[in-house]
């Protein structure tokens, strides 16, 4: 009961990790684009959702209706005025370009906010939970944030598959060039990619700032389990980036489990070993497309 | 009317100049071939057209208005198609979502998925494939339909033969007339010179990234095409290639 526990856990765990993951893997899906700021730029969303609480008083919730916008404006306008121009075949102007940004971030909230750790608060809803067995309690807040990033992962899912933009999106991740002489203009459509991937991650930032405390500095390792959970689903693949964050919090729950004997370290241990596997034995991922 | 006017265009790739003071009036209506040797210039020509390759000096009017400066993605808008060297349809796509992606820029015509498909029934039953799946001959089908999928006044077509059996050639000169007979001028870029001179009423000769001859088909001598493809004397040409 106890393994039991610990899986369902994860699968909640693995609902964060993948609302994380989706802007990270759309913006390499569509646009092979590597966002090393985009831990950071989670935990910009839920310091901008902080002040949005406290200034207007709203619960963090709703305040996703004024932190969702404002980040989907700014990744917007940051495409345009600076990402646009590292998009070439070598990656490493984009890696550049975001780690600096991401140092930009870390160090702009340190000088606005304060090193001190902050949350969102919710109310009581935090620590309420819906009891199953006797040994099994899903907790309100996990159980939010996995149905949302069902939710957004599926309405991406959607908007790929069946609307005009998703195709053009499509067509321009397979060929740009070709893509502008149907009357794409991929720079734009870059830009509406990245102001999808700044909205997503602000609402895995708000959902980490409702479950646990945070500081300026925790963006990096927010990236980290993104980009894991991108490599174990597969690269730009949308229900890949699910099965990869629910994997993934699945391992960490599951790990977690050998604390007394290996210490604190054990959750993320096992999902950093479950990581190294998928990516020796799987490359493209476990729904990746062919690897390219 | 003249529907497109080049004059004086330079063109090429970095260091590489591929075209040198081009001259060429395109009629509207007319089928225009662009005939010459590998590497005279004709793709990069075509790509000049489209906007996939910048304009260094000269001036391309079409319809009018100088459009060397547009970029790439607006020229489909004024109605300039081009169906590129090797198809490079959207793999990831389906047949069905590729012609759909031609008609991105909305522009208003006769063309849509019905009368495409008047024109090339055979890619019908494989609406729903991915594109990558087609035969060579199916994709160049898709290809040329999602190039009218946009209505355009002035189709491009690069090297449609290129890498394809005889009689599926043939079959896709075929639809060359319902075209022409949709209103679309046809500049078209082709090797084989007896394919060139069947279909088109005019042939420009490339040579070098120059023009080396120009002229109706009935009134030039296969000689001269001969020499001005090869870049041989007037007249040296007496066995004709291709």
């Amino acid at each position: 009961m106890e393994w039991l526990n610990a899986i369902v856990q994860g699968i909640l765990l693995g609902g964060l990790f993948a609302l994380f993951a989706t802007g990270l893997s759309l913006a390499f899906g569509v646009m092979r684009f590597v966002n090393l700021a985009h831990g950071d730029l989670a935990i910009l969303g839920a310091f901008v959702a902080v002040s949005v609480t406290t200034a207007l008083g709203l619960n963090p919730f709703v305040s996703l209706v004024v932190v969702v916008p404002v980040m989907l404006a700014a990744g917007y306008a940051l495409q345009l005025g600076a990402f646009n121009f590292t998009i070439s075949p070598d990656p490493l102007p984009s890696i550049l370009v975001t780690f600096g940004l991401g140092v930009v971030i870390q160090n702009a909230l340190l000088q606005t906010y304060s090193a001190d750790s902050r949350g969102l608060d919710v109310g009581s809803i935090e620590i309420e939970s819906i009891k199953i067995t006797d040994a099994i309690a899903v907790g309100w807040i996990p159980l939010i944030t996995l149905v949302v990033a069902v939710a957004v992962l599926g309405a991406l899912q959607l908007m790929l598959s069946r609307t005009a933009l998703g195709r053009a999106f499509r067509a321009v991740s397979d060929d740009p060039a070709t893509a502008r002489l149907m009357g794409i203009n991929d720079r734009n459509l870059y830009a509406v990619a990245m102001g999808i991937a700044f909205a997503t991650v602000a609402i895995a930032g708000v959902f980490l700032g409702i479950r646990q405390s945070f500081g300026p500095l925790d963006g990096p390792a927010q990236l980290l389990y993104a980009f894991e959970a991108v490599v174990i689903g597969g690269l730009g693949s949308v229900w890949g980036t699910l099965v990869g964050g629910l994997l993934l919090g699945v391992a960490h729950t599951v790990g977690g489990q050998f604390e007394v004997s290996f210490g604190y370290g054990s959750g993320p241990l096992l999902g950093h070993i479950v990581f190294l596997v998928v990516l020796a034995t799987k490359p493209s991922g476990l729904l990746g497309r062919r690897a390219e | 009317m003249t529907l497109l006017e080049v004059r004086g265009l330079d063109a090429g790739y970095g260091d590489f100049q591929a075209l040198f003071g081009i001259d060429v009036d395109v009629a509207e209506g007319e089928t225009l071939a662009m005939i010459g040797a590998n590497g005279a210039g004709k793709t990069t020509f075509l790509r000049v057209l489209a906007g996939q390759v910048p304009t260094r000096a000269g001036s391309i009017v079409f319809d009018g208005a100088d459009i060397a400066r547009v970029k790439a993605h607006r020229r489909v808008g004024l109605g300039i198609a081009l169906v590129p060297e090797g198809r490079k349809l959207f793999g990831s796509l389906t047949v069905r979502e590729n012609l759909f992606i031609g008609a991105h820029a909305g522009r208003p015509g006769r063309w849509n998925l019905d009368t495409v498909l008047d024109v090339f029934p055979l890619i019908r039953p494989l609406l729903d494939r991915p594109s990558h799946v087609l035969s060579g001959g199916e994709q160049q089908s898709v290809a040329i339909g999602r190039a009218l999928m946009s209505n355009p006044r002035m189709v491009l077509l690069d090297e449609v033969s290129l890498g394809l059996a005889p009689v599926v050639v043939k079959s896709l000169y075929e639809a060359l007339p319902a075209l022409s007979e949709g209103g679309a001028t046809v500049l078209l870029v082709e090797q084989d010179i007896g394919q060139a001179l069947e279909v088109a009423s005019r042939v420009v000769c490339l040579l070098e990234g120059r023009v080396s001859l120009e002229g109706r088909p009935a009134e030039l001598a296969r000689s001269d095409i001969t020499a001005a493809y090869f870049g041989l004397p007037a007249g040296a040409g007496a066995e004709g290639p291709g």
